[in-house]
């Protein structure tokens, strides 16, 4: 028996402290020399701020973008061969569509779980884009973008524009009625690009509109480019993010050197699993009961047939509503068309705008002559200057993307599409220009009440020997039980401020 | 350690097993503990409520609200453990800086100026040719990559199938006589045979409309276009090639459904309101002996949208 127990010892001080998994960890640390950098690892702090999430949501729908999407592949057919639809969806039966249609209507009916799959993809791909604005509206307004993190914006912005391109590519992977228009608009955008517009559409194409190449290509670069490039990209993203660390809001204990809040390991993992389990439910519940892009209703793509108050995926809206509102200048001499009505909106336009985005960080650079490190975030209302700038480009974005529905708000409303159109035309132009001076007003209005929304402190008022009144302040303890605004109660001492008396007489204390 | 302290945010390297930052933040883990065992417990109960569904084959939004609660409920009981009962910090991190000494920073700068730099001065002509090679390699390769694409333009967007003496047919392939369109009515025609093609139905569709019952003539030199009231219009938006597919019958107008755009049908379908710059492009028409229509020659422009070579 002694010797059982002996053995059983001789083992248990052999294995170490940490048992079996504490020799998993050394077989692992033998080979890869994993232990410090692990350790730190395990030890990297992300700070506890509810605008960080915004990142993760992008993340995560992308992981049911990518989960739901290989579903998809497996029963999906890329291929414009027309073929007669013999499915379950009996008011189709009998139709010549494409095999790319037919399969979509399969997937959706036939195949268990399809329509929840493909209905999931179509919702994590409009919340992944929206995730992906919402987060770069967080990093913009709070100058996240700042040294040594301008790469990193640099990269975010080449996300959005991959993550539009590639869900307006997979929009119309279904060949259906509404994104076959889609499709042949592309077309004509490409067309209209002055010079090489008719060889690039041919190129791109196979051919004259619509040719039978379209959608294989698309499926490729929806299904393997394009996600690859963002895959590799999201990698780089997160790896700049570990390597150069959390920003953070100002606050108890945050200062430039340091990063303050949960550990990875366990409370942040704990916590980012248990979110993309949510982001992946609510998505599921989405998908579940808010019906999207029922494309049996619209029918197969036919050249020659419309719908009528068809609107694109939401993301698209802004270039919509550019093309619908911009007046019919065609340019027309020396033999030459350059069709400015589409060059103009659907090209020049959004080009300008994602290139100034893109370069965002120098452009400030150039007028702050700032070139200092920043880990610390700016609250809005401390840069006027770039919160107007931003608000004044969300809000031109924002009217674009109503202009994009200007036949619906007309029937909607009773109005002439006359008085619409002309209506969105002098708002695209006119509020972005009140919304600058506007912003910068409330902001610096906001500056003036340094403590808004923030926790009301005790203030101490003392009288010192020259019977000058002096106000301090009790310290605001982070994440205490108090409510915001709940006043804090008055500590026993109160250390002596360091007051710099200016001059003689009373002194303002701004709290 | 006094209530300030402990909220005063401390390394994880340094911290003390008994540190109060490593305890839990809820007042009674005890409950929370609880609660979160019965999120669990239904989140359990949905994803297995999943499995059944899934197993009877079960209607989709059943799928979806099983498995999309399931996940829901075991999502937000992992983020209460997270938040309540795993230790409530604050914890610190220091950050240190990226940048490297110079001495550092000049022995990288040197290895790439001094050794590499040097490396390529001194084989100026070795340069050259490799530079020179790559560069006739990456337009040699352009080629097969951009060129096998497609085919080039070359007239085909100047063009359409209808020529002189083309029928006009119907989607289903059926001839148009000139006693089938009462006045006000509207068809989308094909020349004939081609009426089930990609070409005939994205470039050569047509728009034929009945205005009257006596030669209509749209515009000055377009004297001949319009027998018995028959006008036919390229079907192809100007604007960025919808299907112009909506006619107003009261004020004949022609509407393209994408982006609004106008065209006055009596007046050679100028636009008269939206972003179509040019008007419609019209077909003039003509009647053969036995009363069919037919085309007279190709449209009077190129169809669809701008394009640079197209004056």
């Amino acid at each position: 028996m002694s010797q059982t127990v002996n053995t059983k010892r001789t083992q248990r001080e052999s294995e170490g402290p940490y048992g079996k998994v504490g020799k998993s960890l050394n077989e692992l640390d033998d080979r890869l020399g994993l232990a410090k950098g692990g350790r730190t690892f395990m030890d990297k702090i992300f700070p506890d701020h509810w605008s960080f999430m915004l990142g993760e949501i992008a993340l995560y729908s992308f992981v049911v973008l990518l989960v739901t999407g290989v579903f998809l592949t497996l029963y999906y057919i890329p291929s414009q061969d027309l073929v007669t639809y013999h499915g379950s969806y009996l008011p189709l039966d009998g139709q010549r569509v494409t095999e790319a249609f037919a399969s979509t209507v399969n997937l959706s009916f036939a195949v268990r779980a399809g329509l929840l799959m493909r209905q999931m993809h179509h919702w994590s791909c409009d919340i992944f884009v929206g995730a992906i604005v919402l987060h770069m509206g967080r990093v913009f307004f709070t100058g996240a973008f700042r040294k040594p993190r301008e790469l990193n914006w640099t990269i975010g912005t080449t996300l959005l524009i991959l993550a539009i391109v590639n869900g307006f590519l997979g929009y119309s992977l279904p060949d259906d009625l509404v994104s076959g228009t889609g499709i042949r608009i592309a077309y004509s955008i490409v067309l209209s690009i002055p010079l090489v517009g008719s060889y690039a559409a041919f190129f791109l194409f196979g051919g004259n509109f619509p040719g039978t190449d379209i959608i294989p290509r698309f499926f490729i670069l929806h299904v393997l480019i394009i996600p690859l490039v963002i895959l590799g990209l999201v990698g780089a993203h997160m790896g700049l993010l570990v390597r150069q660390k959390h920003t953070q809001f100002p606050g108890k204990g945050k200062t430039e050197n340091n990063v303050v809040g949960s550990p990875m390991f366990p409370v942040f993992m704990a916590k980012t699993t248990g979110f993309m389990f949510v982001v992946s439910g609510a998505i599921a519940l989405l998908g579940a009961f808010a019906q999207i892009n029922p494309i049996w209703q619209f029918g197969p793509y036919t050249a020659s047939r419309i719908s009528y108050a068809v609107q694109p995926d939401w993301y698209m809206g802004f270039l919509d509503g550019a093309l619908r509102i911009f007046p019919s200048w065609s340019f027309h001499s020396f033999g030459y068309n350059i069709p400015l009505e589409v060059t103009i909106p659907a090209v020049i336009f959004p080009g300008i705008l994602f290139n100034a985005v893109m370069v965002w960080p120098a452009i400030e650079r150039h007028f702050t002559k700032d070139n200092d490190m920043h880990n610390l975030l700016d609250r809005p209302s401390n840069r006027p200057k770039r919160t107007a700038a931003g608000v004044s480009v969300a809000v031109l974005l924002s009217m674009l993307f109503i202009a994009s529905s200007t036949d619906v708000i007309a029937n909607f409303l009773h109005l002439s599409l006359n008085t619409v159109l002309w209506a969105m035309r002098i708002l695209c132009i006119v509020t972005p220009f009140i919304a600058y001076p506007l912003t910068y007003k409330i902001c610096r209005e906001m500056q003036a009440f340094a403590g808004a929304g923030k926790r009301k402190t005790t203030n101490v008022v003392t009288r010192t020997t020259e019977g000058e009144y002096v106000a301090t302040a009790a310290p605001v303890y982070v994440d205490d039980a108090h409510h915001e605004l709940d006043a804090m109660p008055v500590p026993t001492f109160v250390q002596e401020p360091d007051v710099v008396i200016e001059e003689a007489g009373v002194r303002r204390v701004l709290r | 350690m006094s209530e300030h302290e402990q909220r005063t945010p401390v390394m994880l390297s340094t911290v003390s097993s008994d540190d109060p930052r490593l305890q839990p933040a809820a007042r009674r883990p005890e409950l929370v503990e609880k609660v979160i065992a019965v999120t669990f417990f239904v989140g359990i109960l949905f994803v297995a409520g999943f499995g059944a569904c899934y197993w009877v084959n079960a209607a989709p939004w059943t799928l979806g609200a099983t498995f999309g609660g399931g996940l829901t409920f075991l999502g937000v009981g992992l983020i209460a453990w997270g938040k309540y009962l795993m230790p409530r910090g604050p914890f610190v991190e220091e950050r240190h800086t990226l940048a490297n000494s110079p001495e550092d920073r000049d022995a990288f700068a040197a290895a790439i100026i001094e050794r590499g730099g040097g490396v390529v001065k001194r084989r100026k002509v070795l340069g050259g040719l490799l530079g020179a090679g790559m560069g006739i390699f990456g337009i040699v390769a352009a080629f097969p990559l951009v060129r096998s694409l497609g085919p080039l333009p070359k007239g085909t967007l100047f063009h359409t199938d209808w020529t002189k003496g083309t029928y006009l047919v119907d989607i289903t392939g059926r001839r148009v006589h000139q006693d089938d369109l009462a006045i006000g009515s509207i068809m989308t025609v094909y020349p004939e045979g081609l009426q089930n093609t990609d070409n005939g139905q994205a470039v050569d569709q047509t728009v034929l409309i009945r205005i009257s019952n006596e030669n209509f003539v749209t515009q000055k030199g377009r004297e001949t276009w319009g027998p018995d009231g028959y006008l036919a219009y390229s079907k192809l938006c100007t604007h960025l090639g919808c299907p112009v597919g909506l006619y107003e019958q009261q004020m004949q107008l022609l509407v393209c459904p994408c982006h609004q755009s106008m065209f006055d049908v009596t007046n050679g379908c100028i636009p008269n309101f939206g972003p179509a710059p040019r008007p419609l492009p019209q077909l003039p028409l003509q009647i053969d002996s036995a009363g069919y229509l037919q085309s007279q020659s190709d449209f009077n422009q190129p169809v669809g949208p701008g394009f640079w070579e197209r004056s």
